[in-house]
């Protein structure tokens, strides 16, 4: 009788925390809520014509905006009037992060503090409070439910987990008439005073195969490495790169790896096994340097590469003299909505959608970029963009997570 | 072994239906799935047979395989280590923090890690045996404990791959032999732990784990220390773990994603491998098969135009099929034994292992009612 109570109580417990358990061991981006609909998604359905031709002239376009800070820079911008919520004093923000689980987020929480401890000193943002959804869309859901019910917040950041889940909560703290800045992954409503994010997937895809297709010739072998299907961000970028390799005539097999090192080391492997490769490219630079030491083990020639601007891989880059470049999601874009939201309770004009430069790490850009970053451990990102902030460089190098 | 002591002294003809038949048991099933897909990959690249190729492969196993290992002592003893990965994790993230490119802390952080894994398997284990807490639930605390604390310690982001020394531990080898090319040092850990853990489970120890496994009261009553058996197991488990950070640390590299999911697959490679959940039943070389077997799936696929989204799907599905064929098989013969009477000594299960886990097994669920 005890044996059986005791096992049918492991039994719930465990069915239970199975859940649990597969939410604690996700991978670094959660998929949303719709993406993972279809067995077969073919990257044509994430293909946006309009889409990518827009981010296809915004990578050639200057931003507007001072030269030395490019977290305040903007393309083509479209300026909305703020004066509505033009107010004096001390504000509080309240900001709905999607999670620190990984580690451009975690680079990205670090400068985004920092800025906020200059803010302070100007007196208009004084407080932020955070609630961290753990990258779950029903988390975030409630922390944005919770901050409206609160009543203190003075205006709201919103870093969304997912487009189309978190829309309606967006819409929720927009009725409360507080300014609300979204920045990173977008929503499907223009509510906000401003969107901020750096130019988009679909300019990772074209930089990045762009450069393997001028390096690599026709019937060369490219092994894309992916994360996760069903992303929207990391789908747009195979989705531009796939199309442009189409053309091309570059041979291209991808494979998941949910950004494991060990596992991306089995893949390029087996495919080295298969047949010589040439080329490597990347929906995010996690891991990049094992699939270079995949090569080395191998006893093979280095590939042309497209990483990120990890340190990681700028550094093995910089060791092993391959060709390569680091397309960029632009890391300092965590600075941009505290500026934004002073700017906002100042009457200052913003753009609707704040669009920020994301420029690649090119090979004579290399030596520029690991100098500035020297002493920064592997999984800082070179582009983050707070060396003028007071914590630098320590507060970077020893990984102070609030 | 079995094999051998069941099939010696006949005659060759009832040797290969000796064979044959085991083949479709329940227990053999893995072992021909696993022949079928090292054909297959052979076939698909005929370079995989290359001895060169295959020390390489074995190298890459060899995480996977001694992490199934050490959950089969866990496991066999009827608890689970859900906590594996997460030690994994956390041991790549120290190697990675501690050591940076100073060779002289190679040794000195070597033994740390062997040490934390000690501590972790016996705060799972006493957790377990003393507090009775379910261990499904202890270990994932201590995962979530484990994993929360090095993120913090490290901010989710270690200094950088270590010193060398201490990678090819996990990437390096003996280079040079005639033959295999290379003999991966990786392989030869794995090779160690194999051995150990063969000896280990056939030991009393590993008896007594197998009983306590089976029915844990009777094992009790029969002398056996159920609570100091258990934490053992529990120990061998993160210790296993620890091995495999340390082979990770040079195959991979060190970042906060080695080692996430790796409770899950040590656990299928248990179960394909035919040790029952649940405890009393497997062997440590069916763990070692059923890693193989998950890696060379992999790799198959790998070899195959699968469309990448349907990998993961093709691989479940193959591991569901042959998990529940041995799960119909072991409950039709089950029936069929339990129907007319057990047989006489010459029942046709050869393994040690099974014959007595039947009446065993009848007495618990009589104590059930």
């Amino acid at each position: 009788m005890r044996r059986g109570l005791s096992s049918a109580i492991g039994l719930v417990g465990a069915s239970a925390l199975i859940a649990l358990a597969g939410c604690t061991t996700d991978p670094s981006v959660q998929p949303s809520g719709e993406g993972g609909g279809g067995e077969e998604e073919s990257s044509q359905e994430w293909f946006d014509q309009e889409l990518y031709d827009t981010q296809l002239a915004q990578r050639d376009i200057d931003p507007q905006g001072p030269e030395d800070k490019p977290y305040l820079q903007m393309i083509d911008p479209e300026m909305v009037d703020t004066s509505q919520f033009e107010s004096a004093g001390e504000k509080k923000m309240c900001f709905a992060n999607a999670s620190i689980s990984n580690p451009w987020r975690q680079t990205g929480w670090i400068t985004m503090n920092e800025q906020l401890k200059e803010l302070k000193d100007n007196g208009v943002i004084t407080e932020m409070e955070t609630r961290d959804a753990q990258d779950n869309d029903d988390t975030q859901i409630s922390d944005i439910d919770y901050f409206i019910s609160e009543g203190d917040c003075d205006g709201f950041i919103i870093s969304p987990n997912s487009t189309a889940a978190i829309t309606p909560a967006v819409e929720r703290a927009c009725e409360t008439d507080k300014p609300v800045i979204v920045f990173d992954r977008g929503v499907e409503t223009d509510c906000a005073v401003t969107f901020i994010h750096p130019i988009g997937g679909f300019a990772w895809g074209i930089d990045s195969a762009e450069f393997l297709i001028d390096n690599l010739s026709d019937g060369d072998k490219v092994v894309a490495l992916r994360i996760l299907p069903g992303v929207d961000v990391l789908e747009q970028r195979w989705a531009a790169a796939e199309k442009l390799f189409d053309e091309a005539g570059i041979d291209v097999v991808d494979h998941f790896t949910e950004g494991d090192p060990a596992t991306i080391k089995k893949v390029v492997s087996d495919e080295l096994a298969k047949s010589d490769v040439q080329g490597i490219w990347m929906d995010a630079g996690d891991g990049a340097v094992s699939a270079i030491e995949a090569f080395e083990d191998a006893g093979k020639d280095y590939p042309v590469m497209t990483g990120e601007d990890e340190l990681s891989f700028l550094r093995k880059w910089d060791e092993t003299g391959m060709t390569a470049i680091a397309p960029v999601y632009t890391n300092f874009q965590w600075r941009t909505p505290l500026l934004a939201a002073e700017m906002i309770f100042e009457g200052q004009e913003v753009p609707s959608e704040w669009v920020l430069p994301q420029d690649p790490i090119t090979a004579d850009e290399l030596d520029e970029y690991l100098d500035r970053n020297e002493g920064m451990p592997d999984g800082h990102y070179a582009k983050f963009g707070g060396e003028d902030l007071p914590g630098f460089p320590e507060v970077w190098q020893d990984r102070v997570i609030p | 072994m079995t094999i051998q002591s069941a099939v010696a002294g006949r005659r060759p003809g009832d040797r290969i239906a000796a064979l044959a038949a085991r083949a479709i048991d329940p227990k053999g099933i893995v072992l021909v799935l696993l022949i079928v897909i090292l054909i297959a990959i052979v076939a698909l690249n005929p370079s995989f047979a290359e001895p060169g190729s295959l020390m390489r492969f074995l190298q890459r196993v060899a995480p996977v395989a001694v992490v199934a290992i050490g959950q089969y002592f866990v496991i066999v003893s009827g608890e689970f280590d859900l906590s594996m990965g997460a030690v994994v994790t956390a041991q790549v993230m120290t190697a990675g923090h501690l050591i940076g490119k100073d060779d002289a802390k190679t040794v000195p952080v070597l033994l740390l890690m062997l040490g934390i894994g000690v501590l972790i398997g016996i705060v799972n284990g006493l957790a377990t045996t003393v507090l009775r807490v379910p261990s499904f639930i202890v270990t994932l605390g201590t995962m979530l404990v484990i994993h929360g604390g090095i993120m913090w310690w490290t901010g989710g982001s270690a200094t950088g791959d270590p010193a060398e020394s201490f990678r090819s531990i996990g990437r390096g080898g003996i280079d040079g032999v005639p033959v295999l090319e290379l003999i991966p040092y990786a392989v030869l850990i794995l090779l160690a732990v194999v051995l150990i853990g063969v000896w280990v489970s056939r030991r009393p120890f590993g008896r007594t784990l197998v009983a306590i496994g089976d029915n844990p009261d009777a094992a009790a009553f029969a002398g056996a220390a159920v609570g100091r058996t258990k934490t053992a197991a529990f120990v061998l488990s993160s210790l296993s773990a620890t091995i495999a950070g340390i082979l990770l640390v040079g195959y991979a590299g060190v970042h906060p994603s080695v080692g996430q999911g790796f409770e899950f697959t040590a656990i299928t490679a248990v179960v394909l491998g035919g040790v029952v959940l649940g405890g009393g039943r497997g062997t440590v070389l069916g763990a070692l098969i059923g890693a193989l077997t998950l890696e060379s799936l992999f790799t198959l696929l790998n070899f195959t135009s699968v469309p990448a989204t349907m990998r993961d799907a093709v691989q479940g599905a193959i591991i569901i099929a042959a998990v529940a064929y041995s799960g119909v098989v072991f409950a039709r013969r089950r029936r069929r034994q339990a129907e007319p009477a057990v047989e006489s000594d010459a029942s046709p299960t050869t393994s040690a292992g099974v014959s007595p886990s039947i009446p065993l097994t009848d007495g618990n669920e009589a104590g059930r009612e």
